[in-house]
């Protein structure tokens, strides 16, 4: 008999979302959709605000990653501005930024994730969380929460505040730093290396490693196999050298084989290459690389992208780790599974870099933002945010009142993927008469991998819960799956 | 000593997950507020179901689409202590910045202005927007007003902490908006 299965809402992601997996009359999986539920209209309720105002209100689209829309939106009114960032705002705004990396990934991989691998997907689901792990391992638990804490306490102490910070700025950031806090989060730096290498080692070993061997001795074979492992575009911000950068850079785009497809594109222009489809089901818009037409220009993007995407990081351990990384395949990394791997190749980065930055003369500078008018009608601000670039593009009036705005968000990049990655997971998992809830989360556990952020991916108007429902071939459900 | 410990659910409608982050703001006291409470509904946990009776909530969000509305009641009916969690909860903060638009020109803008060459809307099988975004106490009795955009780390920790010892939480010195 088909079915449909509802699973909402979907669990350890941010966010509403839910799943519908439709089964065929032999008990496998026919379709699988991912729909987000939730929005929220940012584009439209800013209409008519002051731009200044705007980096701080669509802080507000995400609560994990206020500081990539508050760097993208900033961004887009340096622009407007018609100005350059002082050297010392531009250090500010990647020191703050790396924060935001660092403890964003902390709460995906230690907080939403490791609960799947500590525990194990079959795990009981009352105990599959956060709490259950800090039972399990204690010290990796400390870690997760020490790790997320130094990257809070690097947006607080730099910016104001840990969620929604205000410092950041049309023009820069408003306050410089002193040397006492400067020096604080430097002397933590070496603690925050030492707890990331363990875990990486950790992870490693978790999955059994040993270059292309993976795929045959690791407990999570399966899972690797089939979370989102597919051939897709990559695409992310690159610099001059070919580097790993946050901040700024060019947008790089890279097919399966890490070969370039497109290279060296400018931000402003991002809707000469990149184009959004809708559909009924979802808030969550479709963007595809232009040039290649829906669905065919599907990418990802976010930690394992960018990693297929640059020629090196750019920073000495992140290397070693990268080279390491890149032994997983021989073209691009494939499956999203490593996602996980990636963010802990970058947090390792981010340390690195936070390092750099706060040691580098100009950070104590006191001349932290230009001060200008409205110059521009129109502005493009664009960032990586920790799941994947993030594009704010306004248009004011000449008074500075804004008329117009568009966000493409980090997690909307990854729908494409998304869906067809539940696809896979369930069609290898989900089957048979009798309906286990691990095989559901693991279907909840490729999204997870992602990490996207729905409440963010639907700023235009709303939010995305996950959930599965059975239903017959004509549509009618049988039955939904919720966890008891 | 041997107290029965309290169960907390903590669930997001329409808001952007800024106040659950502050809540796991609370760092390493995190193992302290579990020691005080299980928590058997959240974001951070497995279950699915919003469970039919609860000590403690903490409302994150405005209420913004039709199935906000049935959440909320749903909630309230569950839950001894209602707390909304946030400024999007007590005064529907920025959510309701879209009130004075029309709904349908805030979809026009969100797929149609903003998406060249698309003429869909999405409208199948998702939860619809209502008219306005409106605060938790439009709908339901509240309990406490735990302000801020979001409430410190802090500030979650001693409203939790006062709950379970059965106090109502002295809120008008410590708490601000915004």
């Amino acid at each position: 008999m088909s079915k449909t299965i509802t699973i909402e809402p979907i669990t350890r992601i941010e966010g509403h979302g839910k799943i519908t997996l439709m089964m065929n009359d032999s008990g496998s999986v026919d379709n699988a959709l991912f729909q987000v539920t939730q929005f929220r209209g940012f584009e439209k309720l800013s209409e008519g605000r002051r731009f200044r105002e705007m980096p701080s209100l669509m802080a507000r689209v995400c609560g994990i990653c206020p500081v990539a829309h508050l760097l993208a939106g900033a961004k887009a009114c340096d622009n407007i501005l018609a100005v350059k960032v002082p050297e010392t705002g531009q250090l500010l705004r990647q020191a703050i930024n790396f924060g935001q990396m660092i403890q964003s990934h902390a709460l995906s991989f230690f907080y939403l994730s490791v609960p799947d691998m500590v525990m194990g997907f079959d795990a009981n689901p009352m105990e599959r969380n956060i709490l259950g792990v800090l039972k399990k391992n204690p010290q990796m638990a400390s870690d997760g929460i020490r790790l997320r804490k130094f990257g809070q306490t690097i947006i607080e102490l730099l910016a104001g505040k840990r969620v929604h910070p205000a410092a950041i700025i049309a023009g820069g950031v408003s306050e410089p730093c002193s040397e006492e806090i400067r020096d604080k989060l430097l002397a933590d730096i070496p603690e925050m290396q030492r707890i990331v290498q363990r875990n990486l080692d950790w992870y490693k070993q978790a999955l059994n490693q040993n270059g292309s061997s993976a795929l045959r001795v690791s407990e999570f074979r399966d899972e690797i196999r089939t979370f989102a492992n597919m051939k897709s575009l990559f695409m992310g911000l690159v610099n001059d050298d070919g580097e790993l950068d946050f901040y700024d850079g060019k947008i790089r785009f890279v097919d399966s084989s890490r070969k370039i497809v497109a290279d060296n594109l400018d931000p402003n222009n991002y809707q000469d290459y990149i184009a959004e489809h809708v559909e009924k089901w979802t808030y969550l818009k479709f963007p595809y690389y232009k040039p290649m037409g829906y669905p065919k220009g599907m990418y990802r993007v976010g930690p394992l992208a960018r990693l297929n995407v640059v020629d090196r990081c750019g920073t000495p351990q992140a290397d070693l780790e990268l080279s390491e990384f890149r032994g997983l395949a021989s073209g691009a990394v494939l499956s999203s599974f490593y996602y996980h791997h990636a963010r802990l190749i970058e947090i390792l980065y981010s340390l690195e870099k936070l390092e750099q930055v706060l040691s580098d003369p100009a950070f104590l500078g006191k001349k932290t933002r230009a001060i200008a008018g409205p110059n521009n009608s129109e502005g493009v601000g664009m960032a990586e945010a920790p799941r994947g670039t993030l594009i704010h593009h306004y248009k004011v009036d000449e008074n500075g009142l804004m008329q117009w705005a568009n966000l493409i968000i980090a997690s909307g990049h990854n729908n494409l993927a998304m869906n067809k990655g539940i696809m896979q997971v369930a069609r290898h998992f989900v089957k048979g008469e009798k309906i286990e809830e691990g095989m559901l989360n693991r279907v909840e556990a490729v999204i997870r991998a992602f990490d996207p952020c729905l409440s963010c991916s639907t700023h235009a108007a709303g939010k995305m819960p996950l959930k599965i429902e059975l239903a017959r071939p004509d549509g009618e459900v049988v039955h939904t799956l919720t966890q008891e | 000593m041997n107290k029965k410990k309290l169960t907390l659910a903590t669930i997001w409608l329409d808001g952007c997950s800024g106040c659950h982050m502050s809540l796991v703001d609370v760092d390493e006291r995190l193992l302290e507020v579990a020691e005080i409470y299980d928590i058997v509904f959240s974001p951070l946990v497995d279950v699915k179901e919003f469970p039919e009776q609860v000590d403690v909530t903490l409302l994150e969000g405005a209420i913004s689409t039709d199935e906000d509305v049935e959440m909320v009641k749903r909630i309230r009916k569950s839950t001894q202590t209602l707390i909304a969690f946030g400024d999007c909860a007590v005064t529907s903060n920025v959510p309701s910045m879209r009130n004075h638009f029309k709904v349908e020109d805030v979809f026009k803008r969100g797929y149609l202005e903003t998406t060249p060459g698309n003429d869909v809307i999405p409208d199948e099988n998702i939860p619809r927007l209502l008219e306005k975004a409106y605060p938790v106490h439009h709908f339901v009795h509240v309990d406490v007003f735990l302000q801020g955009c979001p409430p410190s780390a802090d500030n979650i920790f001693y409203t939790l902490a006062e709950v379970a010892e059965g106090r109502t939480p002295e809120l008008a010195k410590r708490a601000r908006f915004g």
